[in-house]
């Protein structure tokens, strides 16, 4: 899988997300991405999800590669697919449409002149004259320049279009979000929260590259509505696991429950699931016969309010944690979902764990963003509350 | 300093890789453009941003001034009278010309009716075309039935010209239930199933990229499937909407990805108050498609013929060498107010507007040219305007006592489906409305609370 030519990257070395973290940690300690419970070290673990197809054969793919093999796999179902974006032609910076220029031509797999504006501008144009566009922004903190085309025409098409028909629903557009330790300002966010506030489109994060194969394919090939399909950068290399191999499908606004519990759920998406996993099982050890739920959302709008509402029902007590600032963030959405369908049974404040509302200063990311410590201590609080 | 002003530079060629070659005379044509390549008295270096600049001693900044005002096109002169070499006419039959004439007045009178209702209460907003009409209806009717258009919002003439109907006119600007935008849109946002003119949206210029990458998908449809039609995409903005950043990206993406796009700038000399002096500083919008690498052409907005011929000659310039963008400045001046929420007396001096009312305005150009060709009379004018303002008027009636789309249509098409949120929020509303029946008027909506 690995090219043979070396490529500039936007990051000279990759590093994974640096923690605050003194010797003694005990919480703060890097994610074991190799022992992590959740990604598929092994292909019989895939069997126990329904979401795959009963195949014995997988690979081992990273993020990119799974994204990449994604790509692939949509450019070859359906000659509406198309791949633009600055810098795709190559490889991306990010290597997620390696190889894919020779594979499907420079018709369908190309680069743009750099204006966001113009690629989302350009990519609706395509997807309204029946395309399934796939449109890439290099980094989600350069998705602004964009935002008009996103709120005010991408979302709005298929509703002011009435019944003329015409619609936008073949869009996706893709874009590596968070952290990674030194992106600092402008290489860090996670705006998902400012999408899920405009009806229309569709907000997805993937937590894995199995996820993000699924989820990727039902955006571009079965989903009839635009998605903004984010994908956390520093699981780009980091998050490894058995992928089928064959196509499949992930429901978009379904969410999973990874883990089962009984006395607490915790709800995240994206990287931080990795420090919730973590948090959850120096509390369960910490605290004996605590069961604790752990719920990836996966699509953050239009979301999967049953499944998180039936969940704190039985539970009683909720953390949500999101990597993006708390003002107004995803887990202000949810809280509030929470308090007004669950009030009866919740034991507890919802409590939220996220970036703090600054931004992401380079020297000072460890103490802005969620840790295992500020999660195991939500927990913690929220339990005995 | 001493500054070497002899024009040539003796470098030392790089050292390369095949250092044979420097030893044997030969004349390399072909390089990649981004090898240095400097052979001693070149006039030039190959800067793969600039292939073919020459290098120059004379430091000269290229002034805009420089160059010649790019000149506008014309066919016929204000008296409607010919003006070209004899032998080159548009190509185009009376009776098409007779049908140009009948819809810029369909559109004219529509016009001074939907105002006037708008100023009585009667609609919420209007936008005319008056001085346009030979813009939109001239380049529409250069246009095939599977070309794709999108428009701005004083493309009315285009919509007339492909075949909307008063009814469809009626029902979107009172956004009753035969509206096909389902009543959501303010009056004038027109879209079109057959043939396709996507339904406008209020942002200024959003369209321009979109209709480069629609331009791009039609292009690559017609690489999949040969036998289809061939067609362009056509694209209105006003001189105003160019000053977006969405003109810029979409010029550029149309040139670098080669698409099958005329973009038509409506330059009519005012956005809303401002006048194209604090618009820009160049020569209009023409100057800027050179810059992009795009063909441009600057054309007599008030000459439907030359307006038509141009659109006709751009069409197929966009269709050839496998697709690419072609530029038109129209230039015409905004003769009514910018909308029924404008009064532009307020910025401008009436006499200058009565003067370009009089003086030349593309309908009474053209009924110059049919009088003169003996097409037209003024029994003929005072007839059809007769029809065609009962026409609209009834059409109008109607349209206004037609009942609103059910009320469900305010969460429906958000998604493909409704969401599970949408639908919780729907059923919340019915309860209010069933609550509180006495704080709600569902008289003019299809189906009443039935409809939610």
């Amino acid at each position: 899988m690995f090219p043979s030519r070396t490529v500039v990257r936007s990051f000279p070395r990759w590093f994974s997300a640096s923690s605050a973290s003194s010797g003694s940690a005990r919480l703060n300690v890097p994610i074991d991405y190799k022992t992590t419970p959740l990604l598929h070290h092994t292909p019989s673990s895939l069997a126990t999800s329904l979401e795959f197809p009963r195949s014995a054969s997988t690979k081992r793919l990273n993020l990119y590669q799974s994204i990449n093999a994604a790509l692939r796999t949509a450019l070859s179902t359906s000659e509406k697919v198309i791949l633009f974006g600055e810098d795709v032609a190559f490889g991306g910076v990010f290597r997620c449409s390696m190889d894919l220029q020779t594979e499907f031509g420079s018709e369908r797999v190309f680069n743009t002149p750099l204006t966001e504006q113009g690629i989302v501008g350009f990519a609706i144009g395509a997807a309204a004259e029946g395309m399934r566009p796939v449109a890439e922004i290099q980094f989600a903190d350069y998705v602004f320049p964009a935002f008009d085309q996103v709120v005010n025409e991408a979302a709005k098409f298929r509703y002011r279009e009435g019944t003329t028909g015409a619609n936008v629903g073949g869009l996706v557009v893709r874009m590596p979000c968070g952290a990674v330790g030194h992106g600092a300002l402008y290489h860090t966010q996670s705006p998902e929260s400012l999408f899920s506030h405009v009806p229309g489109v569709r907000v997805v994060m993937p937590r894995s590259p199995s996820q993000a194969k699924g989820l990727l394919l039902s955006a571009i090939l079965e989903c009839n509505d635009p998605v903004i399909f984010m994908e956390p950068k520093v699981l780009y290399r980091a998050a490894v696991e058995h992928v089928p191999i064959e196509s499949y499908t992930i429901p978009l606004s379904k969410a999973e429950v990874i883990k089962l519990g009984k006395h607490l759920t915790v709800i995240s998406y994206g990287q931080p699931l990795y420090l919730c996993s973590a948090a959850i099982a120096a509390a369960e050890k910490a605290m004996n016969g605590v069961e604790i739920e752990l719920i990836d959302l996966r699509t953050i709008y239009p979301w999967d309010r049953p499944t998180i509402l039936e969940s704190v029902k039985k539970t009683g007590r909720a953390v949500v944690v999101h990597e993006s600032m708390v003002n107004y963030g995803v887990g202000a959405e949810v809280a509030a979902t929470i308090q007004a369908g669950a009030f009866l049974r919740l034991e507890a404040p919802v409590k939220r764990v996220a970036g703090w509302s600054t931004h992401t200063g380079l020297s000072y990311e460890p103490f802005i963003l969620p840790d295992v410590t500020r999660i195991y201590d939500a927990i913690q609080q929220t339990l005995e509350y | 300093m001493a500054i070497s002003l002899t024009g040539r530079c003796f470098m030392c060629t790089p050292r390369r890789r095949v250092a044979a070659l420097s030893s044997i005379p030969i004349k390399v044509t072909v390089r990649w453009s981004n090898s240095i390549s400097q052979r001693p008295r070149s006039d030039h270096v190959r800067f793969p941003g600039a292939v073919n600049s020459k290098f120059t001693s004379e430091m000269i900044f290229t002034q805009p001034s420089a160059f010649p005002t790019i000149p506008t096109y014309r066919v016929i002169d204000s008296d409607g009278v010919h003006v070209g070499k004899p032998n080159r006419f548009p190509e185009v039959s009376d009776d098409e010309v007779v049908s140009w004439y009948k819809n810029m007045l369909t559109v004219n009178i529509m016009d001074l009716i939907m105002f006037e209702a708008q100023r009585q209460g009667r609609l919420s907003f209007y936008m005319v075309s008056a001085g346009e009409e030979g813009i939109t209806v001239g380049s529409a009717a250069a246009l095939s039935q599977h070309d794709v258009v999108f428009a701005q919002y004083r493309e009315t003439g285009v919509f007339q010209q492909r075949g909307f109907t008063l009814k469809q006119f009626m029902s979107q600007l009172f956004a009753n239930r035969n509206d096909t935008g389902k009543g959501r849109n303010m009056p004038v946002h027109y879209g079109s199933v057959n043939p396709r003119a996507y339904t406008i949206s209020s942002p200024l210029a959003t369209q321009i990229p979109q209709a480069a990458g629609a331009a791009y998908s039609v292009k690559l449809q017609a690489l999949q499937n040969p036998n289809a039609p061939r067609r362009i995409v056509a694209c209105y903005f006003g001189e105003g909407a160019a000053s977006e950043g969405d003109f810029h990206a979409a010029l550029n993406l149309a040139a670098t990805r080669s698409c099958p796009i005329v973009f038509i700038c409506r330059n009519n000399g005012y956005a809303i108050s401002t006048p194209t002096l604090e618009q820009y500083r160049g020569d209009g919008i023409a100057s800027r498609g050179i810059g992009y690498g795009i063909d441009t052409i600057r054309v007599d907005g008030n000459d439907i013929f030359a307006v038509y011929e141009v659109m006709k000659e751009a069409r197929q310039m966009a269709l050839s060498n496998g697709g690419r963008p072609v530029l038109i400045e129209a230039m015409s001046y905004r003769v009514s107010h910018h909308s029924t929420s404008d009064d532009s007396f307020a910025y401008r001096a009436r006499v200058e507007v009565e003067d370009w009312k009089r003086r030349d305005n593309p309908i009474l150009r053209l009924r110059k040219w049919l009088e003169n060709r003996g097409l037209w009379n003024e029994e003929l004018e005072l007839q059809t305007r007769d029809q065609l303002r009962k026409a609209v008027l009834k059409e109008f009636g109607s349209a206004e006592r037609e009942k609103k789309p059910p009320l469900k249509a305010m969460f429906t098409d958000v998604y493909e489906n409704l969401t599970e949120e949408a639908e919780e929020q729907r059923r919340e509303l019915r309860r209010i409305i069933e609550t509180y029946p006495e704080e709600y008027d569902l008289a003019d909506y299809d189906g009443g609370i039935k409809g939610l």
